[in-house]
Parts: C-alpha cells; sequence; structure tokens
C-alpha cells in the first residue's frame, strides 16, 4: 500500500507533467513545483476522488490571506499529507 | 416553441427543459438561429455552428445547474476543458439538445460531465471545470436572475432572498 505522500507526488506527476523524482516530502507546491492555482484545482479533483474527500481549499486561502496560517502548512507536500491524512481519518470517525 | 440561441450575444440557452437538483443533472433546449453573423466567416457558403460556441453551451448549461443547487448564491466561471470532443457537424436550424450532470463538487470548484444532442444522435462532449466565486458585482446579480426567469429556470431556493 502507497503512502499518502506517494500518492499526491504521482498524482502531481502526471497531473503537471513534472518528474516524479523532482517532488520530495519538502517540496513547496506554489514555490519549488511551480503549480499554479489552476493547476491545483486539477489536482485538488484528482486527491478528493482518490481518498474520497474535499479539500478545504477555500478555507485554507481564506487561512493564509488573512495571516493564519501560512502556505508551507498546506502546500509543503509532507504537510499536505498530513492535512489529507486528518481529513481522512475526520471522514471515518 | 423553443427560442433561437442569440450568438452575438452569448445567450445559449433556449429553455431549461428538464432540472433534478437530487440527481443534480439539467438538460436544456436551445436553437441554432439560421442567421448569424457568426456564419458569414465560419464558413461563408457553409455555415457551421463553431465548436468554440458548442463548448460555451454545454459549459452555460453546466453552469444553470450549478447555479441551481446553489440557489443562484455563488457564480460559476469557466475554468477548464477536458476530453471535449466534436463528433459531428451543427448546421443553423438545429434543435439542440444539452445535458449536464455534476461529477464532482471541491472546495471552491466544481467538475461538471456534459454533452449535446441531436435529433437522438450524441454531437459533442466534454469534461467541464469551473471555478465557483461570490457574485462579483450586483450588475452581474442581476443579470443571472433575470436570464433564470427568461430560460425558465425552475425556482430554487435563493440564498439571501
Amino acid at each position: 500500500m502507497s503512502s499518502t505522500f506517494d500518492t499526491i507526488a504521482n498524482i502531481i506527476a502526471e497531473t503537471c507533467d513534472i518528474p516524479r523524482d523532482s517532488i520530495t516530502p519538502e517540496s513547496h507546491a506554489i514555490n519549488d513545483l511551480g503549480i499554479d492555482s489552476l493547476d491545483f484545482l486539477d489536482i485538488a479533483f484528482a486527491i478528493d476522488k482518490a481518498f474520497g474527500i474535499k479539500l478545504p481549499l477555500e478555507q485554507w486561502t481564506a487561512e493564509v490571506n488573512e495571516g493564519k496560517a501560512t502556505t508551507e502548512q498546506y502546500f509543503v507536500l509532507k504537510n499536505l499529507a498530513a492535512r489529507i491524512d486528518e481529513l481522512v481519518a475526520a471522514k471515518g470517525a | 416553441m423553443t427560442a433561437e440561441m442569440r450568438l452575438e450575444y452569448f445567450q445559449m440557452i433556449g429553455r431549461v427543459a428538464d432540472l433534478s437538483l437530487s440527481d443534480r443533472t439539467i438538460r436544456v433546449e436551445s436553437r441554432v438561429p439560421t442567421e448569424s453573423t457568426i456564419f458569414e466567416g465560419h464558413f461563408p457558403g457553409y455555415p457551421l455552428m463553431p465548436g468554440v460556441l458548442l463548448t460555451e453551451t454545454m459549459a452555460q448549461t453546466s453552469g444553470w445547474l450549478l447555479l441551481a443547487l446553489n440557489g443562484l448564491s455563488r457564480m460559476p466561471f469557466l475554468a477548464g476543458v477536458k476530453e471535449a470532443k466534436f463528433r459531428t457537424f451543427v448546421q443553423p436550424g438545429e434543435l439542440l439538445s444539452v445535458s449536464a450532470a455534476l461529477e464532482h463538487e471541491g472546495s471552491g470548484y466544481t467538475v461538471t460531465k456534459a454533452a449535446i444532442q441531436v435529433e437522438g444522435k450524441r454531437v459533442c462532449d466534454a469534461m467541464l471545470t469551473f471555478r465557483v466565486v461570490d457574485f462579483p458585482n450586483p450588475d452581474m446579480t442581476g443579470y443571472i436572475r433575470e436570464t433564470a426567469a427568461r430560460i425558465g429556470l425552475p425556482s430554487v431556493e435563493t440564498a439571501g432572498g
């Protein structure tokens, strides 16, 4: 069974045509991988479907814009994987 | 009588024929006009409905489904077109049956699948992505409400009256 990180790295590689081996848990989706908000919609769609969740993108964007959170919390991939694990766990609770 | 599309004004929807909020599907009918300046260029002596306008028609149909589902509270804007296929020509005067179904509702975005048929034959289909955002200004809110009445969108619970 692949890890959450592997699943999202594979989604990003396929969706954005980024070499899979250049995507690491420390990669920042926006700053390091150059993924823009439109590409991220496709990634969110694939993640939502793969994990059966709904990434709260609007809430995250609002928190970042209001200074309540940093982009690192949501868009560094190891952190994104942790958020996804939390959402999956919350769904099963 | 299904109203003719007014291509120059991007009025692509004739009338809403079916809407199911529970199934999250919609079907509209639109008649391609027999005359339009569009056909003077596309193409002289061989008028064809442009593929981009068929795509716009599928997008607007999807948009009305999303507006009905959200009670005209937020505005969908086309953000992506995938797997668009144009299987046969569409000519002036033809009656389009345009269907759309909600594929996935995400946070601030939505994905639909849409298709157009003419006389039971599928002429095009696509998967469409929309950003769904607050209405940018009162003019657009008013225009959407007026258009909903014109195309016969069944009454939906509207947020904020």
